[in-house]
């Protein structure tokens, strides 16, 4: 536990030199916040056009980007020994919540994913989102890696019971990022391949196990759909067959903002939330979506080289299960709006309409940021 | 130190196991989106095309835009079938928040019918959501007004114009004209079912259902933009519809109205041929109908009352009734007799009021016999017999001809055949011969009836028009023009069409037609009671058609019959004689004998002489 803080610095001060001195201050990762200022400024472009051009919603969204920046720089500051102290307790709080929101959520669209204190109301799931990393990370560098058996089982407890505590609400896809999450921080700490094979497996097996018991109708109704959206054409198939007309109506360069007809004409469905790439796709076309992709990807890859360079293993676990839950989530949303994947609630990150993803999202990367500004103990000793 | 050298060798195993860990996840990260960015790349640039199209027809709606009908006017320009604006109270349901309430409240401001709600309600379920629905159609004046002073008490309604077919002269070009409908199910073929897209009404009897090709014109085709919900949000392109074209008849309404006025109360047809063109003039047919009821749906008792009248107001008398002919073959005949060489002008013909066939006793009477106790003169020739209307000469020239020749000669003046008129549904009548009796009948003909026929009756029937396009012919010294109610279509004139062709030496035409110019000039003629006054002149000829049998020794007494029993009266003549303009035909259902038609065709004549002096 105390080796995070006796390391022999292997830190150099290569990239030291190259900042600018208040944003090391501000522990700011320049490389992460360009592409995701850029991401958001852009994105609220889009979503002036797939809202509709709705005021109000610009002005919703705007307040949210500076709740949410205002969250990244605000975690940004934390130090990592506080969050790896901080973090069985969140873990704990995040899980009283979930039970709490089986027994006195609130709900919209027969999802009970809520919970109210009267003038708030958040998802307790989204806590999840950061807690969990936190916590298996807390829970797996406590030990040397790779962990043991022991180790693992109760991390894989800890995946678990949130997970399906959400599932429960139901929310698949929050689900599914918030096990990942956690999953990944165990990939991360080293878990040997030929467990990461047999649990590959196990999925596998209790595919048909989860189709019976586990999924709800509306949620078989998706993954069928996928495969044959024509089988049910205005119904659970409408999505995926007019965000695919409008992605691949855009061609090249697009129709040309607030010029994309499905997205304009109220063909597209959640254009301004999850399937909102398909408007971007429509109106900027294959060269707005390819920029989108290179934002994502440089945040991938300075978030994995945030990782690399992490100077403890409780540093590297979080920051790698960060990166990782991010990259899971963007793939999610962008395999199901283009066909591939089954339609689950999942936001495209910093671009979609809504504040509470995005501030969780932000916090991880406020962590990240932590991670990647971090002083040096040893040089601070020295 | 060791344990601290301990944890040195963790650390950095640790290090490497994770940076190995992150190796893998760089490269699955990247192949990832690699994919992913492919998958776009597939549907946006290897897919466009098919995307763009679906694309399109999502958002494109194709709607026709109806062309408007072609109007019809008469030869002087006057307005026969034009298309005026309607209105229609409409609600767009999606609209009104509470629909009850709002149709109580109109009913109530429009005296509505259950009708109309229940047409409503049908309607509505027919139509696509957001659109206006039908409530009430052809809005007056007042009922305009009202909606329009409240208004504001109503969210969701709304009042559509759109142009409905109106007739200016109702019943007295019904026949004539004919009138659009509602397109029905068995209106329109399958293969015809694109064309008429948008297009509510179709032509369903008389021109309107002739010419409906031409007055129908071309559909045109609006692209318009709708979002999800197929509300229209733009036009995007529009090609425009091509109007009907107009149609110009050679009638004229005035013409057609002396004729009306002067039939009156009968039943009967009248109609009227430019002998130069076999343009209709005139085609008149009592009773009628108002064809403006039949537009927008005619009431159920409203037809039922048409359709099952005695009077058959439906039926257009001028194409479809067929009648026999009577003494209006004569001068015919006449012809046929000189042409074909069993008479001559100067043959003389016994006329005791009776004739026998030899070896048989039976008498065919003449008409004059149970008027004046004998016949006409002690011998007749062509030109009297003409002008008296002389039965027995012509059962003696019937006689002399055969069946064979007899029925020949009046095929040539299109008895028993179609004149092809621009107008559908044209019956034929019947030109009986020994063929067509063993073919309709299945016996054999006999020499009787050869005679009967001779005067125009027994199984012959012809329609007013054949009578008429057959005086045409007389009048022009054997050529007749099909007969034409349209004159020009989207002002190209239509040529006219030759249709009969008889010929003989101008001798026997000049005899035939003194023999009717004395039919009305005549002391004597059977038309004699119209000549007073007549300051041009006119060859024609009566005709009284037998409706009952009357038996061998039985007296025909008018009073005793009732009205349906009656003779049927004809008229046909053409004026002026030495240069004809015009025929006419008229017959006059139940009307007792020729001389209740003749004072129709007199009005007419009156009315085209002085018009066409000049």
């Amino acid at each position: 536990m105390s080796h995070d803080f006796e390391r022999v610095s292997q830190v150099s001060s290569r990239d030291l030199g190259s900042r600018i001195a208040f944003l090391r201050l501000l522990h700011i990762d320049l490389w992460l916040f360009i592409p995701l200022l850029s991401l958001s400024v852009g994105g609220l472009a889009v979503l002036y056009s797939a809202s509709g051009q709705s005021e109000p919603m610009m002005t919703a969204q705007i307040r949210n980007l500076f709740i949410a920046f205002a969250v990244l720089l605000m975690t940004a500051q934390l130090r990592l020994e506080t969050l790896k102290i901080v973090s069985p307790y969140v873990f704990a709080l995040g899980l009283v919540l979930l039970v709490g929101v089986a027994f006195f959520g609130v709900g919209a669209k027969g999802a009970q994913r809520w919970l109210s204190l009267g003038f708030i109301r958040f998802q307790p799931s989204e806590i999840m989102k950061v807690a969990m990393p936190l916590a298996i990370a807390w829970w797996l560098s406590k030990k040397a890696l790779p962990p043991t058996s022991k180790s693992l089982l109760i991390a894989a407890m800890m995946v678990a019971t949130p997970s399906f505590l959400i599932l429960q609400q139901p929310d698949l896809g929050t689900s599914l990022l918030v096990a990942s999450s956690g999953l990944a921080v165990i990939y991360m700490a080293g878990i040997q391949w030929r467990y990461i094979l047999s649990l590959v497996l196990i999925a596998l097996v209790s595919i048909w196990p989860a189709w019976v018991f586990v999924l709800k109708d509306y949620q078989k109704q998706r993954i069928l759909t996928l495969f044959n959206p024509e089988s049910d054409r205005l119904g659970a198939g409408w999505n995926i067959i007019q965000s695919k007309t409008a992605i691949g109506s855009g061609g090249w360069e697009g129709l040309g903002w607030t010029q994309g007809s499905q997205a304009q004409l109220d063909f597209l469905p959640e254009g301004h939330t999850d399937f909102i790439i398909a408007v971007l796709a429509e109106e900027f076309g294959f060269r707005g979506v390819s920029l989108l992709f290179v934002f994502y990807t440089a945040i991938l890859l300075r978030g994995l080289i945030i990782t690399w360079r992490a100077q403890s293993s409780f540093a590297r676990l979080l920051a790698g299960a960060l990166i990782t839950t991010f990259f899971f989530g963007l793939v999610v949303n962008l395999g199901m709006v283009s066909g591939l994947l089954p339609v689950v609630g999942v936001p495209l990150p910093m671009v979609s309409y809504g504040g509470t993803a995005m501030v969780s999202m932000m916090v991880a990367f406020g962590m990240l940021m932590a991670i990647s500004t971090e002083k040096p103990v040893t040089r601070a000793m020295r | 130190m060791a344990r601290q050298l301990n944890q040195m060798q963790d650390w950095a195993r640790e290090t490497r196991l994770t940076r190995a860990r992150i190796v893998v996840l760089a490269t699955l990260m990247l192949l990832v989106m690699a994919g992913l960015l492919y998958r776009y790349f597939y549907l946006q640039i290897v897919q466009n095309e098919t995307f763009r199209a679906q694309s399109d027809r999502n958002r494109i709606a194709v709607r026709a835009v109806a062309p408007t009908r072609g109007v019809i006017v008469d030869r002087e320009g006057r307005l026969l079938a034009e298309n005026l604006p309607s209105f229609t109270l409409a609600l767009t349901p999606e609209r009104i928040s509470n629909l009850d309430e709002t149709l109580s409240a109109l009913t109530e401001l429009l005296d509505l019918s259950e009708d109309d709600i229940a047409l409503f309600s049908e309607t509505r379920r027919r139509t696509r959501p957001l659109s206006p629905v039908p409530l009430k159609y052809r809005l007056s004046e007042s009922e305009r007004a009202l909606l329009a002073v409240n208004k504001y008490r109503f969210e969701g309604i709304s009042i559509l114009t759109e142009l409905t077919r109106n007739y200016p002269e109702g019943s007295l070009l019904g026949h004539a004209i004919g009138y659009v409908g509602r397109i029905g199910k068995d209106d329109i073929t399958p293969a015809d079912t694109e064309r008429y897209r948008g297009i509510t009404h179709i032509g369903k009897v008389g021109l309107e259902a002739y010419y409906e090709p031409l007055l129908r014109g071309e559909l045109g085709v609006s692209q318009i933009e709708t979002n999800a919900r197929g509300v229209d949000l733009r036009v995007v392109d529009r090609i425009e519809p091509t109007p009907g074209a107009q149609l110009k008849l050679h009638l004229d309404t005035e013409l057609q109205r002396v004729a009306a006025e002067a039939l009156g109360d009968m039943r009967g047809a009248v109609v009227a041929i430019d002998t130069q063109s076999g343009g209709v003039l005139a085609a008149f047919s009592n009773p009628g109908y108002d064809p403006n009821k039949f537009v927008n749906g005619i009431s159920f008792g409203d037809y039922a009352l048409l359709r099952d009248s005695r009077d058959a107001p439906l039926l257009n008398r001028v194409i479809q009734g067929q009648y026999p002919p009577a003494s209006t073959v004569k001068p015919m005949l006449g012809l046929a007799g000189l042409n074909r060489g069993v008479v001559a002008i100067d043959t003389l013909i016994a006329d005791p009021g009776y004739y026998t066939l030899p070896g048989d006793d039976r008498r065919y009477r003449d008409w004059i016999l149970r008027i004046r106790g004998t016949g006409h003169a002690d011998f007749m020739n062509l030109r009297d017999s003409i002008a008296q209307s002389c039965d027995v000469y012509f059962y003696e020239l019937a006689n002399r001809l055969g069946i064979d020749a007899l029925s020949a000669s009046l095929f040539d003046f299109g008895i028993g055949s179609l004149t092809g008129i621009d107008l559908p549904s044209e019956k034929r009548g019947i030109l009986p011969s020994a063929e067509w009796k063993r073919d309709a009948i299945g016996s054999s003909w006999y020499g009787g009836e050869t005679l009967i026929v001779g005067i125009g009756q027994g199984y012959m029937l012809a329609t007013p028009l054949q009578l008429a396009v057959a005086t045409s012919a007389v009048a022009m010294r054997g050529t007749a023009y099909k007969p034409q109610l349209v004159a020009s279509v989207a002002g190209e004139a239509v040529t006219p069409e030759p249709l009969l062709s008889v010929t003989a030496p101008t001798e026997y035409w000049d005899e035939v037609v003194a023999g009717m110019v004395d039919t009305v000039f005549a002391p004597r003629g059977t038309a004699a009671g119209m000549r007073r006054g007549l300051n041009y002149t006119i060859a024609g000829k009566t005709g009284t058609a037998q409706v009952v049998g009357i038996a061998q020794d039985a007296i025909y007494d008018e009073e005793s019959l009732s009205e349906y029993q009656r003779n049927h009266g004809w008229f046909i003549a053409f004026a002026p004689v030495e240069a004809p303009k015009i025929a006419i035909a008229v017959l006059t259902e139940n009307g007792g004998g020729g001389s209740s038609a003749y004072p129709v065709a007199r009005a007419m004549l009156d009315y085209w002489m002085t018009r066409h002096e000049s």
